[in-house]
């Protein structure tokens, strides 16, 4: 390779570049954006023990399937080009450089889990692509200091611990507490939450079990924690375990004051196989409304979700709220792609993301809202409590978080 | 005291589990000489069957009795199709034929059926038959059926024409070629009957863990130890097996070592009884020539 | 004239290696660095199952005691990435062999299971809070990856640590597939063999059993650790999650694609179970897995033997 040789084609690719730059002078852009459409990469478990998790990506093509249908956004189409990880961080590694190296998105978004975000935050921002709206409820996400790149979308499970710890300072000051958490950074993070909203009272909880994914089931665990005595069961767990544990609470005869988290709160998801009967009087917290659950049957908000969910999910589950959580994602970034207007540097994506200022999207609770700032990286914050009484969550009390 | 009745009843709830697909995997190998890796999903797929006449209302005996019928098919349309051109191949290979098949019916099934979990009914009364305090009566009702499987295991491989000649197929094809037994038939059969107890064993344990397609993912390591820790061609061995792993696996991870390492430990002890009954509890050592 | 032809190709394919880097962009190098990862983990499965004998289920473990021992002394004790390696071989050579004595008395569906258990029980242990001071426990580690001491531009494109990453763990594999070679063409790899197929009679003519298949399974045990090791480097990150057990199924499963007891057919296989996946993805978005398992039993109907066996029938028939 001469110099001649080089200095000619550099000078060719600069002559081109500028010739380009000249054309599309009026739009700063980055690449994945075009005067005709935004591509956006997303990275699902869409095989491996965690694809339930993957109707979260699912609602999210069907919600920019409708957008693009309607027009797209500011004359643009959404390509929403979603990858499987199998939830293994190496590829979700992998996938992640595919669609930034190769496929040249625009930004990342709504990448699923914890492990898999952990994997790429650094990479993400190294190249300096926004890694937004990470669809897990850990508390790391929000750290705008070292990773001004990555933000969080949903309330987290720290801060869901939290409002439990105070919900049963309010309400059981004298209980002992018994805890059963997934053997990962889902349940860690909860019960961290809920240790540190105990605070000094710490020693409330006086057993702690844990379960494995592979477990397949959970009696021994449940059968020890009765027999210490508890009063209060927080019940920090993915679905299928939450059934399992609320049948196995009922079959036990125990009668705690049950807490649930808020993963596992769908009616139809957990409650219905577990027992509906078995199920009154269990306490969770809530930020979006259910669609199992007969109080919103005539809302609006609901309806046009049900008619929109007809036409573009077909065959997909309608009692599956991963569904409805990623389409509210979905309508986030629809919000802050709208602001973003013609400026679609990934520079000015991550500040649109970062200035989102009391967004009321329908399907959320009254009175929850999504809200970020330069130093405030979680988009949703507040929760609300819910009692289950037999058919449906009744919310009480007031909305914790800022 | 109580509480450790109740961690001894609800390991033995669960032996019988792990024990139901414990013989699915004996018939499998008594048939055939191999284990068959996707012996847990086919057994899912039978059930999501099962679940879905039931879900268009078929009521539970007749959608049981089709479900039975049909995963039997499956079964010996499996062996025929995709195990006979490797028939002669060797061991790994169709280790890797079983794997593809459990990629297979795993993706499937999530495909058709959805990941959400899915409540199956059980076919027995809430309250247990006998000692209710201790057992549902799922659980007195499931622990039957596996012993009603296992008798008509045992009894088949034991006393009746075929099962000699299916068991003389599997330790010798070409000798029992040469008296007339139709080698393939014999695979294809114990194929189906595999199915079969799968599929039994699938709508057993649907009502205790819920459906969904990743069901089988912690059971089957639990049914391929118990088979093992038995004597892979023991019926009865595969029944005590599952027991023995229930009810220790609760005793260990409720009084000596904690659920975080209760796997670990569950695993550490079979490996440890292998070391010393390398042929399982009840298992007959194979001689070779040299 | 065979003879010319072969004493070409080595070096012919050499120079290939070292340039393709340098014509291809950054992430399909970090695709190939996996490829040779992979290659050189299942030429670890292969001398234990294939020449040896023994099968395994469980070497995913191995993969991850590689990477956690590289990610732990990189990130805890400071060391140079370059020496973490030699020494999780040596961790997984000790560990492998201690696996290697209950092994012994095992075998066929029994080590299958007990080396299967090993693969699921490592998750669990990784994460226990006993040594989560070192492992991050469900956290993981996270690294920087090794910076390319000199600069150098090859046709217009750069060292960028992706191509350097692949240039060192290309000397590795060169390195440690030569010395697989010498082994297993050797006195040692025909008592491995023999070993395998005929334990009794090999006993008899003198061959020790047990320090034969425990060091068989140890060194097995540290070409995977390696290979795991370099992983660590390349993809910046350990976690538990990282090494489930369709990890140890997949590495099996690349063995027998490959070929059984051949030592080449670990490119293959690496390069099935590294790409095949990503085609399955692009066929089918509501069943990628379906996909990837009916190319998996087409495999196995066309190539029984693995894609050496083709190799050989083919080259048989000249």
């Amino acid at each position: 390779m001469t110099l001649r040789l080089k200095s000619l084609s550099s000078i060719a690719l600069t002559a081109a570049l500028t010739l380009a730059g000249s054309l599309t002078a009026a739009q700063p852009y980055d690449p994945g954006a075009t005067d005709k459409e935004i591509k956006i990469g997303n990275i699902e478990p869409y095989s491996g023990p965690a694809s339930a998790y993957a109707s979260y990506g699912k609602a999210q093509a069907a919600w920019f399937n409708k957008i693009n249908d309607e027009g797209g956004i500011n004359g643009r189409k959404i390509n929403f080009i979603s990858l499987d990880d199998g939830y293994s961080p190496p590829k979700t590694l992998e996938q992640a450089r595919k669609l930034v190296e190769q496929d040249k998105v625009l930004f990342l978004f709504a990448t699923l889990g914890t492990p898999t975000n952990s994997a790429i935050q650094k990479y993400m921002n190294q190249k300096k692509v926004p890694q937004l709206f990470v669809q897990t409820g850990a508390s790391k996400w929000g750290d705008p200091k070292n990773f001004p790149w990555t933000m969080g979308w949903q309330t987290n499970y720290f801060s869901e611990g939290k409002v439990f710890a105070q919900a049963i300072l309010d309400n059981q000051p004298n209980a002992k507490i018994a805890v059963i958490y997934q053997n990962d950074d889902f349940g860690k993070d909860y019960l961290a939450g809920l240790e540190a909203g105990l605070g000094d009272k710490k020693n409330m909880i006086i057993a702690r079990e844990t379960y494995e994914v592979t477990d397949p089931t959970v009696d021994s665990q449940m059968v020890k924690l009765k027999s210490t005595g508890a009063d209060v069961l927080m019940n920090l767990s993915t679905p299928k375990f939450a059934a399992q544990i609320i049948k196995k609470v009922a079959e036990l005869g125990w009668k705690p004051v049950h807490y649930l988290c808020q993963v596992s709160s769908s009616p139809g998801a957990t409650l219905v196989p577990a027992g509906l009967d078995n199920s009154v009087g269990i306490i969770t917290t809530g930020f979006f409304k259910d669609p199992s659950d007969p109080q919103w049957k005539d809302d609006k908000a609901m309806l046009e979700y049900q008619a929109w969910f007809k036409k573009y999910l077909p065959n997909a589950d309608p009692l599956d709220t991963y569904y409805l959580q990623g389409m509210l994602n979905a309508q986030t970034l629809e919000h802050v792609l709208r602001q973003a207007g013609n400026n679609l540097t990934r520079e000015n994506i991550m500040k649109q993301a970062a200035s989102i200022k009391d967004l009321q999207l329908p399907l959320l609770l009254p009175g929850i809202n999504v809200q970020t700032g330069p130093d405030d990286f979680y988009p949703i914050e507040r929760l609300q409590l819910a009692k289950f009484n037999g058919k449906e969550w009744v919310l009480y009390g007031k909305i914790y978080g800022n | 005291m109580d509480s450790l009745l109740q961690q001894i009843s609800a390991g033995l709830a669960n032996g019988g589990i792990y024990a139901a697909i414990g013989l699915a995997l004996v018939m499998i190998h008594q048939s055939t000489h191999h284990i068959n890796f996707a012996q847990g999903e086919m057994a899912t797929f039978s059930t999501f069957i099962a679940w879905a006449l039931i879900q268009q209302g078929v009521p539970y005996w007749i959608a049981f009795v089709i479900t039975v019928v049909v995963s039997f098919v499956i079964g010996v349309l499996i062996q025929r199709i995709f195990l006979k051109p490797v028939e002669k191949a060797p061991v790994l290979t169709n280790v890797i034929v079983f794997i593809g098949l459990l990629v297979i019916f795993n993706s499937v099934a999530g495909w058709i059926f959805d990941y959400t979990i899915k409540s199956f009914p059980s076919p027995f009364p809430l309250e247990g038959m006998f000692l209710p305090k201790y057992f549902s009566g799922h659980q007195i009702g499931s622990i039957a059926v596996t012993l009603v499987v296992l008798l008509a295991v045992f009894s088949f491989f034991r006393f009746t024409p075929l099962g000699l000649a299916m068991r003389a197929a599997a330790f010798n094809p070409e000798s029992a070629r040469l008296v007339g037994i139709k080698v393939s038939w014999m695979l294809a059969l114990g194929w189906g009957m595999a199915a079969l107890i799968g599929a039994v064993a699938g709508m057993m344990i649907a009502p205790v863990v819920f459906l969904d397609p990743n069901m089988m993912a912690g059971i089957l390591l639990y049914g391929f130890a118990a088979a093992l820790l038995g004597g892979i061609d023991n019926p009865w061995g595969a029944v005590l097996g599952g027991v023995i792993l229930g009810v220790l696996e609760n005793l260990l991870g409720a009084y000596v070592i904690g659920s975080d390492l209760k796997l670990t430990m569950a695993l550490v002890l079979i490996v440890t009884i292998l070391i010393f009954r390398p042929y399982g509890l009840f298992g007959k050592p194979i001689f070779s020539r040299v | 004239m065979q003879i010319t032809s072969k004493k070409l190709a080595y070096p012919l394919g050499l120079v290939l290696l070292i340039l393709l880097p340098f014509v291809v962009e950054d992430f399909r190098v970090s695709q190939f660095s996996q490829v040779l990862i992979y290659a050189i983990a299942i030429l670890g499965l292969n001398i234990l199952t294939g020449f040896g004998g023994q099968i395994s289920l469980g070497h995913g473990a191995f993969y991850a005691v590689g990477a956690y021992t590289s990610a732990i002394l990189i990130t805890q004790f400071d060391m140079s990435p370059y020496l973490t390696l030699p020494i999780a071989g040596l961790v997984c050579l000790v560990m492998g062999v201690l696996m290697g004595f209950p092994a012994l008395r095992l075998a066929g569906h029994y080590l299958a299971l007990a080396t299967f258990a090993l693969a699921i029980a490592t998750p669990q242990l990784l994460k226990h809070k006993a040594i989560e001071k070192w492992t991050g426990g469900v956290q993981g580690l996270i690294l920087d990856k090794p910076q390319s001491p000199f600069k150098l531009s090859l046709f217009g494109t750069e060292l960028s640590e992706d191509r350097w990453l692949y240039l060192v763990i290309l000397l590795i594999a060169i390195l440690l597939f030569w010395l697989a070679r010498n082994l297993l063409n050797g006195r040692i790899g025909r008592a491995i063999v023999a070993v395998r197929d005929q334990p009794v009679a090999a006993a008899a003519l003198g061959v020790n059993l047990t320090v034969l298949k425990t060091a068989t399974f140890g060194v097995s045990a540290a070409y995977t650790g390696i290979a795991g090791a370099l992983s660590a480097l390349a993809v910046s990150f350990v976690a538990p999650d990282s090494f489930p057990s369709f990890l140890s199924i997949s590495l099996l499963v690349g063995t027998v694609v490959g070929g059984l007891g051949s030592i080449y057919g670990a490119i293959f296989g690496a390069l099935f179970i590294q790409f095949v996946p990503n085609i399955a993805d692009q066929l089918s978005k509501s069943a990628p897995w379906a996909v990837y398992g009916a190319i998996l039993l087409a495999f196995a109907y066309a190539a029984p033997n693995g894609v050496m066996g083709i190799f050989k029938k083919i080259t048989k028939r000249r």
